[in-house]
């Protein structure tokens, strides 16, 4: 390990010592009483490192070997990764405190899962890529079933391993064919073999099994089975995190394989893709149409939004990586709006889900339904909200690479999709007088809601900068 | 004043934000002086859009008052009027002021309202004035939501299905274009609506999926522009939606809805279908006039059945806008002038008939035309006002309705006289149905018990109609207010798309009318 080896992987490394160090630190001491500090402390970290990656690091290295690679690419996905999980751990402590569920593992877990994210986005390797996901998915596993007591949450955290144990064994069987056809499990070996002309069948065997093993991570439909159980067993937090960071680093992920990996059969993985975007774009429309939980509601949200980010990539151009990584960022950011707002919904103390719930809120918390119904209709993709611009982005790209048909099957499916965030505003604005609930917010859920509803509206000036640096991130992958 | 088009754009929405933030408070106090407020806007806005009616030099075809600063992915926000859109501004300004005086009587969640109506305003305005595609969209459906709004807290009992259809329906019709208008982006490079109108659009026959399409790539842009403004104008079979949404929406939402939202989609064939793709234009203007043409009399037939007031007036203007599709894609100067006109003029006839409607409700709370009859024994200055307008509405010469219609029926005429015949009849039938109303209404005894105490209109109200029947009448009168500032553009327009379309196209047109492709 030389120091500029180091260097590259210096805040995948701080992190995983402060996990550790955090798990001594918490099993030494009152244990789960520090819990709320430690929440903390590692959310500070996190955008401290954020803050590092975003702002100092440039240009393009290879660490280890090829095994590592640190560019604009990944280091933008870092950002967005970590600054979401923090926001979903700063909103969580409040949610978890009362009801007795903050352990001080949960911020530790959470870190790892970061680093395997990390890990995934940056990884220039199969067995770096594998290694990051593994390491994410275990301690997501576990957080799922975090709620030790309660069936629905153990049923959740085995549903997650079995289902996410099969994927990972999908994945490990397109590696290994992979690396029997290119003879090499680093991307930039399977680059060259590719293009050394003919394309052996092995070799897109082998990447149709990672597709569809990371289509299970991303939750596209049809792998997409385990979502909306996962998140509706699952503490609200938990879910929470699920739709935000992991999808991310799970998109990243696709990309830098699609790209890095097999950039010279776009024409096979483009299919592949378009398929997983257009069945994950009408079935979130379609199935989330009949929810009546809220969770269960955002679980079909989140898989036809992914559909929208695939879209993105299907096109295979630079601009639609750039569109997807926009996307992503749009959505996470949405998401965490409106997370802190489901973490608030309560009634006598008890949290409630249920849509119906909402009766009339507007009523009672004239400024929070007034939040929340710009997150629906930007979550719905209508002007003059930011999501829109997300959904403007990736339709654009495919226009672009000439698959116009992607882009009107994703304009339909948004028609569909606009009829479940209009029914939450509905509830809210013309139901009926019933049993209203409780909004009981922390004053962090509160500022990242409100300031997130802002930000859908004030981002329509310039979507705050984040147009050119997405893409040289898409410039630095699509070469 | 470089940026007058702004200033009266965002003049609401800067009213609203206002009022959202510093008005507190649910009592009467609060209450006025949300209405006061939001009045003082509209009218300052509309004092401001004067400077535009004055400044605007109708010699001069292109763009004027145009304001253009860079924004995300290489798009402007680009603002500017021409001699077809500056009216358009004008009447939505002079509308809004009269919209929210009639509102007047509201008591659930006035703030809300008041800020939805302004909101409603500034996008209205700036679907007009924008001069860039993807701005113009964001304009065109972010109305969506005040709308929504509207139509679901302060409507009637349907309301909830009435506000999920309005916005799904016209959602789908809008995000189709959204696709064509990205594909237009591809295509032309910029998304700059003075750049498009100058970019020609292929239109050699092409082959999607085998099928081989006629027009090419112009007939597809044509088609997705022609799903959105269809439903938004609205045109038959596609009008379903309207009867509900103005049956359900308040007073004031069927006013803001018949007289100027419905006037987006035609302002978006003149500014697109018909200057982008003329080829496309040319070769499905058939259509489109047989559209018009059953759309007026079937439409009519309908009205003439109804029990409800506002739906009924609702399908009148259903007929009504059959006039102006028939008129723009009639593509002549007297057809376009005609149809433009007509929809200025309808903004005042059918916003006054809505007003109308919303006068008797206001007392009775009922929109059934059987519980009315007799009311002109209690109520002359109503049954005054009704009659004009139900005579405006009918096309009465005198009255801005006959201009209309009779300008769009010469344009037709020389197009296609078969279509032109049609539509004829429908100015009978909107005669037999609007005066059918009015005697049900307001003729004959009073009998019913309930009508026995009705009171006359208040000073207000009388004050509300009183600049609708000035224009109704001054536009009657003297059309020339009108024709003298679109005409220019207009022919610029026509002999542009002229120009655009090949000499065969003209010929088959002049001669073997009539035929639906």
């Amino acid at each position: 390990m030389t120091p500029s080896d180091f260097n590259a992987v210096l805040p995948e490394f701080i992190l995983a010592v402060y996990a550790m160090g955090a798990l001594l630190f918490g099993v030494y001491t009152t244990k789960d009483k520090m819990a709320s500090m430690l929440v903390w402390a590692t959310s500070g970290l996190m955008i401290a490192l954020a803050l590092y990656i975003g702002l100092g690091g440039e240009g393009e290295r290879m660490a280890f070997g090829g095994l590592f690679v640190d560019d604009p690419f990944a280091r933008f996905a870092k950002v967005i990764i970590l600054v979401s999980a923090a926001a979903v751990m700063v909103m969580s402590e409040d949610y978890m405190n009362r009801r007795g569920l903050l352990r001080f593992e949960f911020p530790i877990l959470v870190s790892l899962a970061a680093i395997g994210m990390m890990v995934m986005v940056s990884a220039g390797d199969l067995m770096t890529l594998y290694m990051g996901l593994e390491l994410q998915s275990l301690a997501l596993y576990v957080v799922a079933a975090m709620r030790r007591d309660s069936a629905k949450s153990s049923e959740a955290g085995l549903k997650y391993f079995v289902l996410g144990s099969l994927s990972s064994g999908m994945f490990l069987y397109g590696a290994s064919l992979t690396y029997g056809f290119a003879g090499t499990t680093q991307f930039a070996g399977i680059l060259t073999t590719l293009g050394e002309g003919q394309t052996p069948i092995g070799l897109t065997l082998g990447m149709v099994f990672m597709l569809a093993a990371l289509a299970f991570k991303v939750s596209a439909a049809p792998f997409h089975m385990w979502t909306p159980d996962v998140y509706e067993g699952s503490p609200t937090p938990v879910t929470a995190f699920f739709a935000t960071a992991p999808k991310v680093a799970a998109m990243a992920l696709i990309a830098r394989l699609v790209q890095d990996a097999f950039g010279p059969i776009a024409g096979e993985w483009s299919q592949v893709l378009a398929a997983l975007a257009v069945i994950s774009m009408f079935l979130g429309a379609i199935a989330a149409i009949g929810q009546r939980d809220i969770k269960r509601l955002m679980a079909y949200s989140s898989i036809a939004h992914m559909g929208y980010a695939l879209v993105g990539l299907a096109a295979g151009t630079a601009m639609g990586v750039q569109a997807m990584l926009i996307y992503m960022a749009i959505y996470v950011t949405m998401n965490i709006g409106t997370f802190a707002f489901i973490l608030s919904m309560e009634r006598d103390g008890r949290p409630v889900t249920d849509i119906q719930s909402l009766n009339m809120f507007s009523k009672t918390e004239p400024l929070k339904a007034f939040a929340v119904l710009i997150l629906m209709f930007s979550l719905a993709g209508v002007p003059p909200m930011v999501g829109f611009f997300g959904k403007f982005y990736v339709l654009q790209a495919a226009v672009d690479a000439g698959m116009t048909w992607l882009a009107v099957a994703g304009a339909v499916a948004s028609v569909i999709g606009a009829f479940y965030y209009l029914r939450i505003v509905f509830y809210m604005y013309f139901g009926k007088e019933s049993d209203p609930i409780t909004s009981n917010m922390a004053p962090v859920q509160w500022v990242l809601m409100v300031g997130v509803a802002a930000m859908m509206v004030l981002g329509i000036v310039n979507l705050f900068g984040i147009e050119p640096a997405a893409a040289v991130a898409a410039e630095a992958l699509v070469r | 004043m470089d940026n007058l088009l702004s200033i009266i754009t965002f003049i609401p929405a800067v009213a609203a934000i206002i009022m959202a933030l510093f008005l507190r408070g649910d009592d009467a106090a609060a209450q006025n002086n949300a209405k006061w407020l939001a009045l003082l806007a509209t009218s300052a806005t509309f004092l401001v859009s004067l400077f535009v009616l004055f400044e605007f030099d109708p010699t001069n075809t292109g763009f004027q008052f145009v304001e253009e600063y860079d924004w995300i992915l290489g798009l402007k926000y680009k603002m500017g009027v021409d001699g077809i859109s500056v009216l358009f501004v004008i009447l939505t300004t002079f509308l809004m002021p009269i919209t929210i005086a009639a509102c007047w009587n509201v008591e659930t969640r006035v703030k809300e309202y008041m800020i939805a109506f302004l909101m409603l305003e500034t996008l209205m305005l700036g679907v007009f004035c924008a001069l860039d595609l993807v701005l113009f969209y964001l304009f065109f459906e972010a109305g969506l939501i005040p709308m929504f709004l509207i139509i679901g807290i302060w409507g009637g009992k349907e309301r909830i299905y009435a506000a999920f259809k309005f916005f799904l329906y016209t959602f789908f019709g809008s995000v189709l274009m959204l696709v064509a208008m990205i594909a237009m982006y591809y295509d032309a490079g910029t998304t700059d609506i003075p750049a498009l109108l100058a970019h020609t659009f292929a239109s050699e026959d092409m082959s999607v999926l085998g099928i081989s399409i006629v027009g090419g790539l112009q007939t597809m842009l044509w088609l997705a522009f022609f799903a959105s403004f269809a439903v938004k104008m609205p045109m038959w079979p596609v009008h379903t939606w309207l009867p509900d949404a103005h049956v359900q929406a308040p007073t004031a939402g069927s006013v803001v809805l018949a007289a100027i939202l419905l006037k987006m989609g035609g302002y978006g064939f003149l500014r697109f279908s018909l200057p982008m793709f003329p080829v496309a234009s040319d070769l499905l203007a058939p259509l489109v006039l047989w559209m018009s043409a059953i759309a007026i009399v079937y439409t009519s037939l309908v009205a003439l059945v109804q029990t409800d007031m506002k739906k009924l007036i609702a399908y009148s203007s259903v007929a009504h806008m059959g006039f102006v599709t028939m008129g723009i894609f009639a593509a002549n100067q007297q057809g376009v002038d005609g149809a433009i006109f007509q929809m200025i003029s309808h903004g005042f006839i059918s916003g006054a008939l809505f007003l109308c409607v919303g006068v008797i409700y206001d007392r009775m709370h009922t929109r059934e035309i059987d519980a009315y009859g007799g009311l002109v024994n209690r109520m002359p200055a109503y049954a005054m006002i009704f009659m004009f307008f139900t005579m405006a509405n009918v096309g009465l010469p005198g009255t801005s309705g006959f201009v209309g219609e009779f300008l769009t029926l010469v344009g037709v005429f020389q197009v296609n006289t078969w279509v032109a015949a049609v539509a004829t009849t429908g100015v009978i039938l909107s005669a037999a149905y609007g005066l059918w109303l009015y005697r049900r209404v307001v003729m004959g005894e009073l009998l019913k018990e309930a009508l026995k105490s009705i009171t006359d209109m208040t000073r207000r109200e009388k004050a509300i109609f009183a600049p609708l029947v000035f224009m109704t009448l001054f536009l009657g009168i003297y059309p020339a207010a009108v024709t003298d500032i679109i005409g220019p553009s207009v022919t610029a327009l026509v002999s542009d798309y002229q120009a655009a379309i090949p000499p065969r196209e003209t010929a088959a047109l002049d001669h073997s009318e009539g035929t639906a492709p």
